[in-house]
């Protein structure tokens, strides 16, 4: 199925039962509300798509304003510090809250002491509509830093592009990436949240990151 | 709408650094302008101005009204500005924020007190009727240097606006429609035209027609209108880091180099627009 659909449009769901599985679970991701036993509802205009077994549906579509949801990587600027948490503007309708715990190694007596300006880069934990989305810098699986945290190492550059190619983005084996990769040695973080951070280590290595940024800008409609 | 937020501290680092090398964010030369695109509308007074992806649209109108009691042989020129969340979605809409207003003094200033126009030109019949032209700025996308883009915008517009014609017979007035009579064009004196930089690094690093990411970053900023004479019409500075005086004369050399170069290119737009009204191939 690769035919658009406008919100409010419904998606049939074929829910064929496995041989030996009694209950089928869907799965329904962003755009996609659940409207009867066999259909869901987009709210939504994009492209939907489905897995293999047609069990996890998404919609597919392209936009600016980035929505918070568990589990997704985000570039963050820290614009707020309290005692407790700081407060993070992740390209969201609202900030998120950053707890001055949720650093690998951190305890109360040794809590880092981070600047209004930070870039951070981190994990949401939890998002619901109804409460601001928190960010974490360890990452759950594994109860490390895992690249999480402050970015504050050389010359780092960070843009700003639509949330569908920064999903594009973070394959590696975009053309995008390959035909850079030709030319220039860099390191680069590409959050969902339609944020990008470039970093090169080369003796050109302001020249070198603005041409990749503008490659990239490019590439973005 | 939340506050909009300024770069991060390595971002800022970043943009000093690739300065002080010698590189903007778009790879241009420090003292070069983006592209300037000048677009003319179907009717009269119509221009919009792409300038990189910052993009300003000018309106002119006019009516007649009763002149200022004190100046009743003067036409008035009312020019209002609109930013809309459109441009910068940090906007509150109905708010001017403060840039808006700081650009658009500028550009009243620039076109007013240069006496650009010339408003007794405007008047029909002394203190009674005056012709009111109104210029309507709306910026549409906001990438920095609104303000040279809405005064290339406002010049166009103005130059490229007909008034109807008007007969005095004592003191009977007739205002001839446009299909009857051949409109009149404005008298335009000269076109002083902004020029704006942006300092960094205490004043001794400056670059010409800033970006928006600069903007955020810069010291301070100034700037100059100038018109193709070499007539500094005016300079507006307002708050930041002090300058020297050698830098404020090396950049009213420079910016009087770019006037002209803006100045024929707004000419150009106009010759052209021209060309294709008389060979009636204008859609």
């Amino acid at each position: 199925m690769s035919s658009y659909v406008l919100p409010g449009d419904s998606i049939p769901l074929n829910l064929i039962l496995l041989p030996g599985e009694p209950d089928p679970k869907l799965i329904l991701g962003p755009g996609l509300i659940r409207q009867d036993e066999d259909s869901a509802m987009s709210t939504k205009a994009g492209i939907p798509h489905s897995n293999e077994t047609e069990r996890k549906w998404f919609v597919e579509s392209n936009q600016r304003r980035y929505v918070p949801s568990a589990g997704e990587d985000v570039l963050g600027i820290i614009t707020a510090k309290t005692s407790e948490y700081y407060r993070v503007d992740i390209g969201a309708a609202h900030a998120a809250v950053l707890d001055s715990l949720a650093f690998e190694g951190v305890t109360r007596r040794s809590k880092p002491n981070l600047k209004v300006g930070t870039l951070i880069y981190a994990q949401i934990s939890e998002a619901n509509k109804d409460i601001d989305a928190e960010l974490t810098c360890i990452n759950p699986a594994t109860n490390r830093a895992d690249g999480y945290g402050v970015l504050d190492k050389g010359y780092i550059y960070m843009i700003k592009c639509s949330l569908g190619l920064c999903r594009r983005l973070r394959n590696e084996e975009h053309p995008i990436w390959t035909r850079l990769r030709q030319k220039y040695k860099f390191e680069v973080i590409v959050a969902v949240n339609g944020r990008i951070c470039l970093k090169s280590n080369s003796a050109r290595a302001t020249i070198e990151t603005i041409e990749i940024a503008n490659a990239i800008k490019e590439h973005d409609v | 709408m939340v506050k909009e937020t300024e770069p991060s501290i390595p971002e800022r680092a970043f943009i000093l650094q690739a300065l002080k090398e010698g590189y903007r964010l778009d790879c241009r030369n420090k003292l070069e302008f983006r592209n300037i695109d000048i677009k003319l509308g179907r009717e009269f007074g119509h221009a919009e101005v792409q300038l990189g992806s910052t993009r300003v649209f000018a309106k002119v109108s006019c009516e007649v009204t009763r002149p200022y009691e004190g100046r009743p042989t003067e036409g008035i020129l009312v020019l209002n500005t609109e930013m809309s969340p459109m441009a910068v979605p940090s906007l509150e809409p109905g708010r001017p924020s403060e840039d808006e207003v700081l650009a658009s003094r500028i550009i009243e200033k620039a076109l007013k007190r240069s006496n650009a126009i010339d408003t007794e030109g405007l008047c029909i019949v002394a203190g009674e009727k005056v012709w009111t032209i109104r210029i309507d700025i709306h910026f549409l996308d906001h990438d920095g240097n609104v303000v040279d883009a809405a005064c290339i915008a406002a010049l166009t517009a103005l130059s490229h606006f007909r008034r109807p014609d008007v007969t005095v017979a004592g003191t009977d007035v007739t205002i001839h429609s446009l299909k009857s009579r051949n409109p009149v064009p404005l008298s335009i004196h000269h076109m002083p035209i902004c020029v704006t930089f942006a300092f960094f690094d205490n004043g001794n690093l400056f670059v010409v027609d800033p970006l928006h990411r600069e903007e955020q970053v810069r010291e301070g900023d100034m700037t100059l209108t100038i018109n193709k004479h070499r007539e500094i019409c005016a300079i507006s500075k307002a708050g930041g880091i002090p300058l020297e005086l050698e830098t404020i004369v090396e950049c009213s050399q420079i910016a009087a180099l770019k006037v002209k170069d803006i100045t024929a290119l707004i000419q150009a737009a106009l010759d052209r627009d021209a060309q294709e009204r008389k060979f009636g191939t204008v859609s």
